[in-house]
């Protein structure tokens, strides 16, 4: 064991400050210190993605970074979305067009999404199916991902519209 | 999967990386994206008491487009991806990261890991045999550079020294036509069989034709032969067969999941073929 | 009245009951990431526990030496099966009446069997005690053949030979060799030997039916907590089975039912994988007992793949007769099942090779006959129904490949052959060959409107010039149309011959109706993603007249839900369904009674209608469900308790069978390998629909995990036992990129003895689109003169295939 370092991270709009290993992987760091278990952890190997977060920007499987990478970074997980009061987009078309299932995936997967839909505001399904290829659902065979996907960019694409 | 323990290094020079790697030597890597490493050292393959985080080391992550286009270490695959003047000036390289692994890794994933590491399963090194790369390396005696043609050894073995670290690759703006085909069994996957292709065309005639191939040997494979077998043709169906059978003679598979040895010469002729039909037809 | 604006079709959309798409109501926590899965759980002083494994699949243990283990900051106990003798648990019965050891009891059988548990204070000195441990071993031969395993003189499991040397009985009979599990047959051997001796056409083919994993996105694990002041265990995990998880906790442990509490929280995903015990379970709770705190055990995922739970490994090898009309006349299998180190499959007790004996399928075959071999050999152990009901997927398999191997051998059209020797509408129930009563049926209507809905002659026209555009190098791509009709036997089971470890397979509903007319329904099931809270809430609506949005349901809590042999092999419509069904017809019945007292009438002169008993010829007279529930707590009525609650336990007359058509439609590259599914079309009958949108969703799911199966996903081994597909690199899981979207339909031909006619949903896709897939390559190449190639079909097999048929010449 080598000594344990104070690492400062930006979480969901929040400043923590975490006492680590610089080992310790961030999705660890993310669910064991912060107590923000929605990334989940799927493969290790950075296959899966359940354990997908933004970081300053990226989609990134927080398994395969450590903790002492992701000092002085911002992150948004699945928790940064939006609120029980204000859900995002993607979470209400989750639900709506039964994007889900067991729900392991489902945190990675709009987490992806919602960085998706910023590469791309109105994907084709080509190119949703395609940049959503680093997450892996194993209850859903996707259709209903991509149905969820679109109908949330529709959504966030005529609230755009309204708002100009 | 848990790595063993290790000391962090995050240095924001150049020269604190060449301190910290001349002061362990064997015991210290540098880590770009870590999406190679980081596995290894989860299944504890590979055991890093030091490690060299090279994010905040300045300098490493410009892409230059010119008559010679220079691209940082630390420039990403999704860098790539988004930067369209190079995608202009050598489109081979989209096309090609695009195939790599899936977006998230592409977020992450460096140039200069891709090509430094030395997996035969990466796409970059094979991409850079067919581009005549140079490899910068800076080390605790100045930077050298190293054409990425005599840059693979072995599995994992390359001209780089151990206190040496990738710092760019460069090549020449690509002239005429290309292709990256790669055959494989899932997004996320190394390649089966991929070949990278660049031809340029002169009247109807291949004036020049450079032929790299991925994950066919324990380096990437440059097949000058290949190459050579097209220069003078019409590209015609005798010159493709010449090609891929000049290829074939250069590669050296061997089997694992993705099928024996014969399946893999066999898509491996079929990949190069299609690929140069492709690059030709854009040449 | 008060709500005379209101129809009646009005009350009945309100309800959300059955046969309405309604939205699930778990999604609310699981898209904002407040799911709760085991590993989310975390306790004041919560301890980690993890294995050492072995690096080889067959060796002797010579020395276990945890001392430098122990001196790793962190790390407080190393546990090996020398301290798990004393407390008699360092083997552990299985759920196939095997035994399995916990931690190596002197030798090793797999790779990456458990060797020794190491618990500390975090993940992260756990994984550095494992690597402290020094564990020598001695290298003995490796047999990853079962037909290598019984002609081998090495004895892999000592305690199969008795003391004169010979083998000793298993747990289900005699063995015919130390290295052999069981025999199990079914049916009539001599009169089938008879038919196929005598028939005009016989086909015969050998097929192996590969081995492969579950792997949900989760993987196992559990949290165990012994309250040693209370003297109670508590156990979190990842059980599709959690009230018999307590009775085998309690069995092994000696520690009293009553005292343990085990909880299944959220699952992600079990087809199949959550169902045994496993050796981390065990230790965990033992862990937790010396040590006085909780210890977590979490699998990681080449742990997953390389030790819990494989599925399938069946070698096939049938025979089947028919007139040269093609009308089939007899049926012979055999299989060769490999149950590597120890049986662990969860098969009833009284079907060692589960229910392997649907093998006859969709087909009136008149005389049958079945032989199932299990043998160990040194891969891991298991067997487990992998998203279908015990063996179902092999037995489908088994037959949908013997029907098109039958048509080769006919010279006849695939479709034309299935049609010939459907069951017919009228036989139902059906007596099958081999044993089983088919509920109903209606497989000619699925079928023709498969056949329509994709222009099957249209394909086979299509097919035809591509095979002559093919032939006359105007393309490289052959077309495959795959077919398949399935039926499935799902919903084990009735006690009468389904049990597992002696508890009989009924399953459970318990209703708690408050006062103010909402309600609380627990059952012995547990979801897994296929929304039960959303579902049983729309049974019990249509059936007790109370909105689905007023009822929880709740599952995985042995505390408080009544007992139950969980989720898996499709059973919880059929059974647990069921259940709830009568639950509430138990609730509706004493509601009449409060009815009648209400409006003053006899109790025979009030029915039920929608949401509200009415007196007969009034429909004005009327209480609802929600008043009659006020009622029930707030009036003193004659004869009758106070408060309105049922419980029911249902033990199902028959099992269910669902069927379904589906056509696969693929091109295939010749020269690479690669293919492309251009279409797929999926008819499901599965009786009565509860919620529509849930069936497409577990449709689409199951189909693509048998696009999984069929076209590359395999727990492959090397000659030494190593495995070689350890992680989601190797073991394919497809992505977003790689499925196709599905087109789905249905028929409904409701279980006739289900109390609302439902047959569950959940694996059919898988059972049916396995062959279907497989079915489609090998179309592709019937042309050419292919008979039977092995799964799965990933490029390079298939491009063998074209290789050995010569189309690369």
């Amino acid at each position: 064991m080598t000594q344990k370092n104070q690492y400062k991270l930006n979480v969901n709009g929040q400043t923590v400050e975490v006492t680590a290993e610089p080992r310790e992987l961030l999705i660890y760091t993310l669910r064991e210190q912060l107590n923000i278990t929605g990334p989940h952890i799927g493969c290790e190997t950075s296959h899966c993605g359940a354990c997908t977060v933004t970081i300053d920007g990226k989609s990134v499987k927080s398994c395969t970074m450590f903790v002492a990478q992701a000092e002085g970074k911002e992150i948004t997980t699945i928790e940064g979305l939006g609120s029980p009061d204000a859900l995002h987009p993607l979470q209400e078309a989750f639900k709506e067009h039964h994007g889900l299932q067991c729900g392991y995936c489902t945190p990675g997967m709009i987490t992806r999404a919602s960085k998706l839909l910023e590469e791309i505001p109105n994907p084709t399904e080509e190119e949703i199916r395609f940049g959503m290829a680093g997450n892996i659902c194993r209850c859903t065979g996707y259709q209903n991902i991509v149905k969820s996907i679109k109908a949330a960019a529709a959504e966030i694409n005529a609230a755009k519209e309204a708002a100009q | 999967m848990i790595p063993a323990s290790f000391e962090y290094h995050r240095p924001t020079d150049m020269a604190g990386v060449l301190s910290i790697l001349v002061e362990h030597g064997d015991d210290a890597r540098v880590m770009a994206g870590g999406h190679s490493l980081i596995p290894m050292m989860k299944l504890r393959m590979a055991d890093v008491p030091h490690l060299i985080d090279l994010q905040d080391v300045g300098g490493l992550a410009g892409i230059t487009v010119g008559d010679t286009i220079t691209i940082g270490a630390m420039v990403t695959q999704s860098d790539i991806i988004l930067h369209d003047a190079l995608a202009d000036a050598a489109p081979i390289l989209r096309e090609a990261s695009l195939q790599i692994a899936d977006p998230q890794v592409r977020y992450m994933g460096t140039v200069g890991g891709n090509v430094a590491n030395g997996d035969p399963g990466n796409d970059m090194p094979g991409l850079m045999q067919c581009l005549d790369a140079t490899f910068t390396v800076v080390g605790p005696n100045g930077e050298r550079k190293i054409p990425a043609r005599e840059f693979y050894e072995a599995a994992y073995m390359t001209g780089r020294e151990d206190d040496e670290v990738m710092t760019a690759v460069s090549f020449a703006k690509p002239v005429g036509g290309h292709a990256y085909e790669k055959q494989k069994r899932k997004i996320g996957d190394y390649a089966t069989a991929a070949a990278a292709v660049q031809i340029v065309k002169d009247g109807g005639t291949c004036a020049s034709a450079s032929i790299a191939m991925t994950n066919l040997s324990d380096t990437p494979v440059y097949s000058a032969a290949a190459g050579d077998a097209l220069v003078g043709t019409s590209v015609d169906g005798d010159a493709i067969k010449a090609a891929v059978s000049a290829m074939l003679n250069d590669i050296d598979p061997v089997e694992d999941n993705r099928g024996p040895v014969a399946f893999k010469r066999h898509v491996a002729g079929v990949i190069l073929a299609r690929a140069i039909e492709r690059a030709w037809s854009r040449a | 009245m008060k709500d005379e604006a209101v129809t009646r079709e009005d009350r009945v959309a309100s309800l959300k009951g059955m046969g309405c798409s309604r939205k699930r109501v778990e999604d609310a926590r699981f898209t904002q990431g407040k799911g709760n899965y085991v590993d989310d759980i975390k306790l004041d002083g919560m301890l980690f526990g993890d294995f050492v494994r072995s690096p080889y699949a067959h060796a002797k243990i010579t020395n276990i030496d945890t001392s430098a283990a122990m001196e790793v900051p962190g790390v407080l106990a190393v546990l090996t099966a020398a301290d798990l003798a004393p407390l008699g648990l360092h083997w552990m019965p299985t759920l196939a009446g095997d035994k399995q050891m916990v931690l190596a009891d002197g030798k090793v059988l797999f790779q990456g069997q458990e060797v020794a548990f190491v618990v500390a204070e975090d993940r992260y000195a756990a994984a550095d005690g494992i690597e402290a441990v020094e564990v020598e071993y001695e290298e003995l031969p490796v047999i990853v053949d079962p037909f290598e395993a019984l002609q081998s003189d090495v004895i892999l499991r000592p305690d199969t030979v008795g003391e004169d040397g010979s083998p000793s009985d298993g747990a289900h009979g005699p063995r015919k060799h130390h290295n052999h599990i069981f025999t199990w047959e079914c049916g009539d051997k001599d009169p089938t030997e008879q038919v196929i001796a005598n028939a005009e056409v016989v086909a015969e083919e050998s097929m192996y039916y590969h081995r492969t994993h579950p792997c949900p996105l989760e993987t196992c694990g559990c949290v165990a907590s012994m309250d040693k002041v209370n003297g109670k265990l508590t156990l979190w995990g990842t059980f599709q089975a959690p009230h018999a998880i307590r009775t085998v906790v309690s069995l092994i442990s000696g520690i009293e039912e009553h005292n343990i509490r085990v909880i299944s929280p959220d699952i992600g995903g079990g087809f199949g994988n959550k169902v045994g015990a496993y050796p981390g379970y065990v230790c965990s709770v033992v862990a937790s007992i010396v040590t006085g705190k909780p210890v977590k055990w979490i699998e990681d995922r080449m742990d997953n793949l390389m030790t819990t739970a494989f599925a399938r490994d069946y070698w096939m090898k049938g025979r089947i007769s028919a007139t040269k009309d093609g009308k089939i006349t007899g049926l012979h299998c055999h299989v060769t099942a490999d149950h590597g180190g120890f049986d662990a499959c969860a098969d009833p007790t009284k079907f060692p090779a589960g229910f392997m004996n649907i093998c006859t399928g969709s087909y009136d075959i008149p005389t049958a006959f079945l032989e199932v071999d299990g043998v160990y050999t040194n891969k891991a152990p298991g067997g487990v129904s992998y998203r279908c009901s015990f063996r179902v997927t092999e037995a489908v398999y088994f037959i949908e490949r013997m029907i098109e191997v039958l048509a080769i051998e006919l010279d006849m059209d695939a479709s034309e052959l299935r049609k010939i020797n459907f069951i017919k509408k009228e036989q139902f129930p059906y007596k099958a060959a081999l044993g089983w009563e088919y509920d109903s049926g209606d497989y000619h209507t699925a079928w023709d409107k498969a056949m329509n809905a994709v222009d099957y002659d249209g394909l086979r026209a299509e097919q035809k010039q591509r095979i002559e555009d093919f032939k006359a190098g105007k393309t490289r791509k052959l077309l495959g149309i795959g077919l398949t009709h399935f039926t499935e036997i799902v919903g084990a089971g009735p006690v009468k011959n389904c049990d597992i470890l002696g508890l009989g397979m009924f399953d459970s509903c318990e209703i708690r109706i408050h006062p103010t007319g909402s309600a609380i329904a627990r059952l012995g099931t547990i979801s897994q993603g296929q929304g039960h809270a959303t579902t049983f809430a729309q049974i019990l609506a249509s059936e007790i007249g109370l909105p689905a949005d007023s009822i929880t349901i709740e599952e995985g809590d042995t505390d408080t839900a009544p007992y139950g042999l969980g989720t898996y092999g499709s059973r919880s419509t059929p059974v647990a369904g069921a259940a709830t069904a009568m639950a509430g017809r138990k609730i509706r019945a004493k509601a009449q009674m409060i009815a009648a007292y209400l409006l003053e009438v006899h109790d025979d002169d009030v029915e039920f209608d929608v949401d509200r008993f009415v007196v007969k010829g009034a429909p004005e007279k009327f209480k609802t469900m929600k008043e009659i529930a006020f009622a029930a707590y707030n009036q003193a009525i004659p004869g009758i308790e106070p408060g309105l609650e049922a419980v029911s336990y249902y033990d199902p007359p028959n099992m269910t069978y669902p069927f379904g058509a589906y056509v696969c439609v693929m091109e295939i590259d010749v020269d690479t390998g690669v293919t492309d599914i251009r279409q797929f079309y999926a008819l499901d009958d599965c009786g009565t629909r509860i919620n529509p949108m849930i069936i497409e969703g577990q449709i689409h799911g199951g189909l693509t995990e048998a696009l999984a199966v069929a076209l590359g996903q395999e727990i492959a081994y090397d000659d030494m036992g190593n495995v070689k597909t350890g992680t989601l690199m190797d073991f394919f899981l497809p992505t977003a990129w790689e499925v196709p979207n599905y087109e789905t339909d249905h028929t409904v031909t409701p279980s006739p003895h289900h109390p609302i006619g439902a047959k569950g949903v959940g694996e059919s896709p898988h059972v049916g689109g396995v062959p279907c897939f497989s079915n489609a390559v090998h179309d592709a190449f019937r042309a050419f003169g292919l008979r039977q190639t092995n799964m799965p079909h990933d490029h390079w097999r298939i491009w063998r295939t074209a290789n050995e048929l010569g189309l690369h010449d």
